[in-house]
C-alpha cells in the first residue's frame, strides 16, 4: 500500500508543474467547499446543545420500506437517523430557489462583485498552509513569505464586506461596512504583531519552517526533555501571541463577539441587508471558509501543525527498549495520517469559535476599539520586544540566561499586575462613571454604600 | 508574420507579462476616466493588485506581497472608507460643456513628463535581457540584512518620521475637553 503510494507520488512528481499546481490548489479548495455545509450543521447542533435547545435534527431521517424484498430481512422497515446532517442541503436548496431580489437603487456592478470578493480571500488564504509533510501535495505554494501572504490575503477580506455595504445603498448596510473596515484594520495590526513574535522565534516566514521549528525539543531542553515538542503555545511568548492571535482571528472573521458589522439589533442585518438568495449564501460560505482556514493557520503556527500531540515519537522509539514498536507505530501514524490530525485541530478551532458565540455577548463599538488598540496592540508589541530581547540574550550569554530572562520577566509582570490590582481595589463600588463614545465622562457621583445596599435589597 | 524578427522573443512569460501589464494599464486608465469615486478607487485597487503579480513574475515575492499588504490591504481600504464616509456618488456634469483650456495643457504637460522619464528609462531597460531577478533577491532575509546594515540610519529616520506623523495626527484629532 505504502509502496504503491510512493510510486504514485514519484509519477506525480514527473507531471508538468502547472498540472501539479492545479491539483494542489484543488486538493485545498474542494475539501473546504464540501466541508462548509458540514461546518454549518456542526455549528447549529453544537450551539443548540450549548443553549439547551434541540436544533435541526430532522432532515435526513428515513425509514426503509417494509415491503421491499430486495433488502435483507433485518433492514426492512428500519429507521435511520442522520442527526439532521442533511439540513445544510435543504437550506442550500431553499436559498437557491428563493427569489433573488436586486433592489432598484443599488450600484449594480459593485453589488454583484462584492460577494465574489468576499469569497475569494477566504479560499486563497490557505495557499501556504501545510496539511502534512508531503511537499508535493500540500502547501499550494511553499514560498518564503508564507505568513506575510496570509496577512496580505486576509486584509483583502475587508473589500467584500465594505463594498457589499456600500452597494446596497442602504444606511444600515453602509454602517455595517464602515464598522467592518475600521474593525478589520484595527485587528490586523495586532495580528501581524503577534505573528511577528513567532516569526522572530522561528527565523523564517515559511509555514513549513514554523512546523519544523515546533518539532524541536521543548524550550531547547536536552536529555529526556527531548520527549516533548516545542509547540509555540507551550512557550511563554507563544502563549501570549496565541491568545492575541485567537482574539484577532475571531475579529477578522466577523464572528461573535466581534460581529458588529452584522449586529441585528442595531443595523437590521448589517452589510448584507440588501442581499438575498444565493448572493447572501455566498457571503456565508466565505465566512465559514475563513473560519476554517484561520483555525488551520492557528493550528499551524501555534499548535504544532500536523503533529497529533507534542511528543517526539521518534526520540521515544529510539530510547525505550520495551515500547519502541508502539512508539514507532505512533510516529508513522503521525506522518501518514497527518491531514486527519490537522483537520482535528481545525475542528477544535471551529468548536472554540462556536463556544465563544454561545458564551459571550456582542461587544459595544467603543469596547471593540479599546480592546484592539489599548490591550491587544500594546501586549503584542511588548511580547515582540520580549522575544527580541530573549533572542539577543540567549545569543550573547547562552540559553540559560535566556530562560532566566523569562523567569525574571514573569516575576516582574506578576508583581506589576498585583501592584496595579491592589491600587485599583476598592474603587469599583464608590465611583461609577459612564463614558460614552469619545464623549466626556459623566460627572462622578459619590455613592453612599448604605443606600446602595438598600437599593439592592 | 515572422515571429523571429520581433525585438523580443514570444515566450509564455511575455504573454503573462502582457496580460498583467494590459490589465494594469486598463485599470490605471479607469482610475482617471470613471466619474464614480468608488469605481475609480476600485480600479486603483485592481491596479495595485496586478502590479503585485508583476513583481511575482519577476521572482520578487516579498516586494509583491508587501505591495498587497500596504497598498491594496491598508491604504486603499482607508481610501474606500473615506469615500464611503463622505458617500460620494457619480459627479453630475453637463454633456455640452465648453472645452476647458486645462485639458489640452494638461495632456501636453503629461506627455512631456512621460517622454522625459521614458527617454531616461527605456534605453537602460532595452539592454536588460534576463527577465528575472537572481535567486533570493528581495527575500525577507536579504531585505532585513540590507535595512539593518547599510541603510540603518535612513530606515530609523523614516520610522521616526512616521511616528511623528502618527503623533501629529492624534494631536490634531484630539478632542479638547476644556476649550
Amino acid at each position: 500500500m505504502i509502496q504503491w503510494l510512493q510510486q504514485l507520488m514519484e509519477g506525480f512528481a514527473k507531471w508538468p508543474p502547472i498540472v501539479q499546481a492545479v491539483i494542489r490548489a484543488l486538493l485545498l479548495v474542494l475539501p473546504i467547499l464540501t466541508l462548509v455545509p458540514g461546518i454549518i450543521w456542526y455549528e447549529r447542533r453544537l450551539l443548540s446543545w450549548m443553549q439547551d435547545r434541540i436544533g435541526p435534527n430532522r432532515v435526513g431521517n428515513f425509514r426503509l420500506p417494509a415491503h421491499w424484498k430486495i433488502l435483507p430481512p433485518g433492514l426492512r422497515g428500519r429507521k435511520f437517523k442522520l442527526f439532521g446532517l442533511l439540513q445544510p442541503i435543504a437550506d442550500g436548496v431553499k436559498l437557491f430557489f428563493k427569489e433573488d431580489v436586486t433592489p432598484a437603487s443599488v450600484d449594480r456592478v459593485i453589488y454583484f462583485l462584492a460577494p465574489a470578493l468576499a469569497l475569494f480571500p477566504a479560499f486563497a488564504l490557505g495557499a501556504t498552509i501545510p496539511f502534512g509533510p508531503y511537499t508535493l501535495l500540500t502547501p499550494v505554494a511553499d514560498v518564503n513569505i508564507g505568513v506575510l501572504y496570509m496577512l496580505a490575503i486576509s486584509s483583502l477580506g475587508v473589500y467584500g464586506v465594505v463594498l457589499g455595504g456600500y452597494a446596497g445603498n442602504n444606511k444600515y448596510s453602509l454602517m455595517g461596512g464602515l464598522r467592518s473596515s475600521a474593525q478589520l484594520i484595527s485587528y490586523e495590526l495586532s495580528m501581524g504583531m503577534s505573528l511577528a513574535a513567532i516569526v522572530l522565534a522561528t527565523g523564517s516566514l515559511r509555514m513549513t519552517d514554523m512546523v519544523a521549528m515546533q518539532e524541536q525539543p521543548l524550550w531547547g531542553m536536552g536529555g529526556y526533555g527531548q520527549i516533548f515538542q516545542n509547540w509555540f503555545i507551550l512557550t511563554p511568548y507563544g502563549f501570549i501571541s496565541g491568545i492575541i492571535f485567537l482574539v484577532c482571528m475571531v475579529a477578522e472573521t466577523n464572528r461573535a463577539p466581534f460581529d458588529l458589522p452584522e449586529a441585528e439589533n442595531e443595523l437590521i442585518a448589517g452589510y448584507h441587508t440588501e442581499y438575498s438568495s444565493m448572493k447572501f449564501a455566498v457571503y456565508f460560505m466565505g465566512e465559514y471558509a475563513a473560519m476554517f482556514i484561520f483555525s488551520a493557520v492557528f493550528a499551524t503556527v501555534f499548535l504544532g501543525g500536523w503533529n497529533i500531540v507534542p511528543i517526539n515519537w521518534g526520540f521515544l522509539a529510539d530510547n525505550s527498549p520495551v515500547l519502541n514498536g508502539l512508539f514507532g507505530f505512533m510516529k508513522s501514524m503521525t506522518i501518514y495520517l497527518s491531514p486527519i490530525w490537522m483537520v482535528g485541530k481545525i475542528i477544535a478551532g471551529l468548536t472554540f469559535y462556536i463556544w465563544l458565540r454561545a458564551t459571550l455577548p456582542r461587544l459595544r463599538y467603543d469596547q471593540l476599539m479599546s480592546i484592539g488598540w489599548r490591550s491587544m496592540l500594546p501586549l503584542a508589541t511588548l511580547n515582540f520586544m520580549a522575544v527580541a530581547t530573549w533572542i539577543f540574550i540567549s545569543a550573547r550569554y547562552g540559553s540559560a540566561a535566556g530562560i532566566g530572562m523569562w523567569v525574571v520577566a514573569g516575576v516582574v509582570v506578576f508583581t506589576l499586575w498585583r501592584l496595579l490590582k491592589s491600587i485599583d481595589k476598592g474603587a469599583d463600588l464608590e465611583v461609577r462613571t459612564v463614558k460614552m463614545v469619545g464623549g466626556k465622562p459623566a460627572p462622578v457621583v459619590e455613592v453612599d454604600p448604605e443606600r446602595v445596599a438598600e437599593a439592592v435589597n | 508574420m515572422d515571429l523571429s524578427k520581433l525585438p523580443v522573443k514570444p515566450t509564455p512569460e511575455l504573454g503573462i507579462f502582457l496580460l498583467l501589464a494590459g490589465i494594469a494599464m486598463a485599470s490605471a486608465v479607469g482610475v482617471i476616466f470613471f466619474r464614480n469615486a468608488i469605481r475609480s478607487a476600485l480600479c486603483l485597487v485592481l491596479n495595485f493588485f496586478v502590479l503585485a503579480f508583476l513583481y511575482f513574475t519577476l521572482n520578487c515575492e516579498m516586494l509583491g506581497i508587501v505591495q498587497i499588504v500596504v497598498y491594496t490591504g491598508a491604504i486603499m481600504v482607508l481610501f474606500l472608507f473615506v469615500i464611503m464616509l463622505l458617500n460620494l456618488g457619480a459627479i453630475q456634469t453637463d454633456k455640452d460643456e465648453k472645452l476647458d483650456i486645462k485639458l489640452p495643457v494638461g495632456i501636453m504637460l503629461g506627455l512631456g513628463l512621460f517622454s522625459l522619464i521614458a527617454s531616461q528609462i527605456v534605453p537602460q531597460m532595452i539592454k536588460i535581457q534576463t527577465p528575472k531577478a537572481p535567486d533570493n533577491f528581495g527575500s525577507p532575509q536579504a531585505v532585513g540584512n540590507t535595512l539593518f546594515s547599510n541603510y540603518l540610519y535612513p530606515f530609523e529616520i523614516a520610522s521616526i518620521l512616521l511616528l511623528v506623523g502618527i503623533v501629529g495626527s492624534i494631536l490634531l484629532a484630539k478632542r479638547r475637553l476644556n476649550p
